[in-house]
């Protein structure tokens, strides 16, 4: 009974993710061969990042979603990140 | 798929039949009560094995020395010891058996949102005890890494590792399944008027339940996997021959591993958090603070793992934080505990059978506990890591707090189940009995952890001897107190007087329903009225 | 207005849909196990992983994330095409995802098979020779989590199949897209790992 997205995204808005989707690509190989030192992995996953957000927001249609759904998948980003940096409290100060 | 009109509302779920006879009506049900029952059967026959393996350590420890088995033996029989009773019985627990038959019921649902996944997640269940038990009977040997399977001996181990860590892969999928399962049901199938904060107590357990076994279990899943790659392969990912770190593997295992203990306790103190208003007559004392405090046990849980790993060559930087977020989590515990007692406090005490699993839970649970914050202060872990007395700790508050529950539990909603009366007599005679022996069997383990007696060894130092003669003497005692409690369940099912619907005055939903329930529950979904939420007793 | 004949009380599209999302959380800790591998393993080892990386091809890399991120794409303007009832256009898109998941695998299959003649495979002697640590660990995460970013395109296949037979068949249209619009969930969250391998495994030369 229930159906509570009666918005449909139109096709132009998938389209335009996708090519900033692939701009976002386009740089990330495209800064490969400068030495960022350190921050290589920063830049990488920086920029991998927007690339899911977008995935997140438009293809997975979590900006049209109800709000307990985008505070779910932001939790569950939050604990992984989380773990990870104290599983670093060990190796880091090794 | 029109089910709701074909399906009677006077028949029983016990005696329905539907589209299958026999045995089929069982194994292919899709209703969660009989699928609750089906985990219960199957739980307490792997518990049972379980329990002769201990009583199997326990008589090998009655002496210094061999007494039955060789050092290779222990090893086999604490490991598979391990596997059972933490993958097979307490991690499912009391979501598999109490979760299914109640959860639909006590938020005015006809099933849960998922009935084949549900009946699916059982089936994963039996094929994951299968491969466990496989390893045991063949190959080169059964598993002795411990239940832990650290690495890299449990890559090394000429054991038959494979069939016994697939089969507790196969087990997280059951964990996981039905996670998912408790989360969507609750989000979508509490009866009209039924908010979040009017919700019972043990689904809200359930809730923060189904998370850490949603979020946790995967991180073991894929650890598991690397072991396996690295058995097979040699990828060189725990192997410090290879430039793997087997400290990483104790991360990844107890990233999973400390937040499981969590999916064992929460349930449990649901359930307590149920039976103790309905025994006092009184309404549960701060509501509110419980719910908080079980979200906030679930979510601290999951940073606390190094407490496990003081001693492995973790960082200070990482011990000492750990350390500290381990006494952090037991502040939401030790306030149910308060809020529980406060419960009680100028209440209507019935001492029934329930009441008394419930207080001895509460005892148990708090040496638990307390012994929890003596290992969990990093000065103090150096010196008893790896003895008795973490075995006595998690004993007590695993055992003795997931356990205790649960028979708790099941004396309390066995008229519900059954439809019957359990027999109260020789009920309380074996919870007596269990509870002497229980104390008897894990206390002196303080002790000889103290004292500096090892675990996980099958030999001991003389000086040792008495305090062992009186575990073994207790795991007894113990016994013969679990056999009167289960002898009793079972004849009462089978032939106790009639119960009626609401034996305890409790103010739940289950309780407005027959006993036995009918196969959808209710007749028509209620409309929940209650202005002040669940346990409002006058 | 409800096509189907029966009337199913049972169908709850929101639900279904927390369904998948839960699913797609174990499938982000799964793999998060093994980032966490790489991250610790990569903190450890940085100048082996920087020379192990250069022995992958990025061209071909590149083009599998382009592919991949088409295929996003292609799968979520179907369900746009399912709502707005243009069956054949749902199928059309749904082919395409379908074939260029496929030609991701063919992709993976040679570029696995070039690794494999170079003598670079998990538990290959020839890397405990001539590697060090750093780059042997590079390798063994490499083979772990594409291969099982691979399974897991596979399993999409599946169900893109599933989804395409049922659209085909108009069980699922507009006023019952879940099991469309769910597939196309667990096909981003294919698509979200690759994003992360890629550039974790291809671009850190």
């Amino acid at each position: 009974m229930e159906n509570e997205k009666h918005h449909i995204v139109p096709y132009r808005l998938y389209a335009v993710v996708l090519l900033l989707l692939l701009v976002l690509t386009f740089i990330s190989i495209a800064i490969t061969d400068i030495n960022l030192g350190a921050f290589t992995v920063v830049g990488a996953l920086l920029l991998a990042s927007i690339k899911s957000g977008l995935v997140l927001i438009y293809f997975m249609h979590l900006k049209f979603d109800k709000a307990y759904i985008q505070i779910m998948v932001g939790m569950v980003f939050i604990l992984f990140i989380a773990i990870v940096l104290v599983t670093f409290f060990d190796y880091y100060f090794r | 798929m029109q089910a709701s009109s074909k399906i009677p509302t006077d028949v029983s779920y016990l005696e329905y039949e539907g589209k299958h006879k026999g045995l089929r009506a069982w194994i292919f049900s899709t209703d969660h009560k009989r699928i609750g029952l089906l985990y219960l059967y199957s739980m307490m026959t792997l518990f049972l094995v379980g329990v002769i393996l201990g009583l199997a350590m326990r008589f090998e420890l009655i002496a210094p020395g061999k007494t039955i088995m060789d050092a290779k033996d222990y090893n086999a029989v604490f490991t598979v010891h391990g596997v059972i009773m933490i993958f097979m019985i307490v991690i499912p627990g009391l979501p598999a058996v109490f979760g299914n038959f109640m959860l639909p019921i006590m938020i005015g649902a006809k099933d849960v949102a998922f009935p084949k996944l549900n009946l699916l997640s059982w089936w994963v269940y039996i094929a994951g005890a299968f491969l466990v038990i496989t390893s045991v009977l063949f190959g080169d040997g059964s598993p002795d890494t411990g239940w832990t399977f650290y690495a890299p001996y449990s890559f090394k181990t000429g054991a038959n590792m494979l069939p016994a860590i697939f089969g507790a892969f196969v087990l997280g999928f059951s964990s996981i399944l039905t996670g998912l399962n408790f989360i969507v049901t609750m989000h979508r199938m509490r009866a009209p008027g039924m908010t979040w904060t009017k919700m019972p107590l043990f689904p809200w357990s359930l809730y923060g339940t189904a998370w850490i076994q949603l979020l946790a279990t995967p991180i073991v899943g894929i650890t598991l996997v690397l072991v396996a790659l690295e058995r097979i392969f040699g990828i060189g990912v725990f192997d410090p021959a290879l430039g793997g770190d087997p400290i990483l593997y104790q991360h990844l295992f107890w990233i999973y591993s400390h937040p499981a203990v969590y999916v064992m306790i929460l349930p449990a103190m649901g359930a307590i958090s149920e039976i103790i208003p309905t025994f006092s007559q009184k309404h549960i004392f701060g509501y509110k603070v419980l719910v908080v405090s079980t979200l906030a046990i679930a979510f601290i849980g999951y940073f606390v793992w190094g407490h496990h790993m003081f001693t492995s060559g973790m960082s200070g930087t990482a011990q000492y934080t750990f350390s500290i977020l381990t006494f952090l989590v037991a502040i939401p515990s030790a306030i149910k505990v308060f809020n529980w007692i406060s419960t009680m406090y100028k209440g209507s005490i019935n001492v029934q059978t329930p009441f008394y699993w419930a207080a001895s839970f509460i005892f148990v649970f708090m040496i638990g506990g307390l012994s929890g914050l003596v290992v969990g202060a990093l000065a103090t872990n150096v010196y008893l890591h790896d003895t008795a007395f973490v075995v006595a700790h998690f004993h007590f508050i695993v055992f003795g707090g997931v356990g205790f529950s649960f028979f708790g539990a099941i004396h309390y909603w066995f008229p519900k189940m059954f439809g019957r009366m359990y027999d109260a007599t020789w009920a309380n005679i074996g919870w007596l009995i269990f509870t002497i022996g229980f104390l008897a069997l894990y206390s002196p383990m303080f002790y000889l952890g103290m004292q500096g007696m090892p675990r996980r060894y099958y030999d001991y130092l003389e000086e040792f001897h008495a305090a062992n003669i009186l575990s073994t003497l207790g795991s007894w005692v113990m016994t013969l107190g679990l056999i009167i409690v289960i002898i009793n369940l079972f004849r009462s099912a089978k032939s106790g007087p009639i119960a009626v619907a609401n034996p305890w005055n409790g103010k739940t939903l289950e309780w407005t329903v027959p006993s036995p329930p009918p196969v959808e529950n209710f007749d028509e979904i209620p409309e929940y009225q209650e202005k002040d939420g669940p346990y409002e007793y006058q | 207005m409800s096509q189907v004949i029966h009337h199913d009380e049972h169908y709850d599209p929101e639900g279904s849909k927390i369904g998948m999302w839960l699913f797609i959380f174990t499938e982000l800790l799964l793999f998060g196990g093994l980032f966490i591998v790489y991250s610790v393993y990569r903190y450890m080892n940085a100048d082996a992983f920087h020379l192990a990386a250069e022995e992958l091809n990025t061209t071909v890399g590149a083009l599998n994330t382009v592919i991949l991120l088409i295929s996003s794409m292609t799968i979520a303007m179907s369900t746009t095409a399912l709502q707005k009832k243009q069956k054949a256009t749902t199928i059309v898109l749904l082919e395409i995802t379908f074939m260029l998941a496929l030609i991701f695998l063919v992709n993976k299959y040679f570029e696995w098979g070039v690794k494999f003649d170079h003598g670079i495979f998990p538990g290959s002697e020839f890397m405990k020779a001539e590697m060090s640590q750093g780059e042997v660990l590079f390798f063994g995460l490499y083979f772990v989590m594409t291969g099982l970013h691979a399974l897991h395109i596979v399993a999409g296949l599946v169900i893109m199949g599933f989804a395409l037979a049922r659209v085909q068949k108009g069980t699922v249209h507009a006023d019952r897209p879940s099991l469309l619009e769910n597939a196309g969930l667990y096909w981003h969250l294919v698509d979200l790992i690759w994003i992360f391998l890629f550039p974790l495994f291809y671009l850190i030369t």
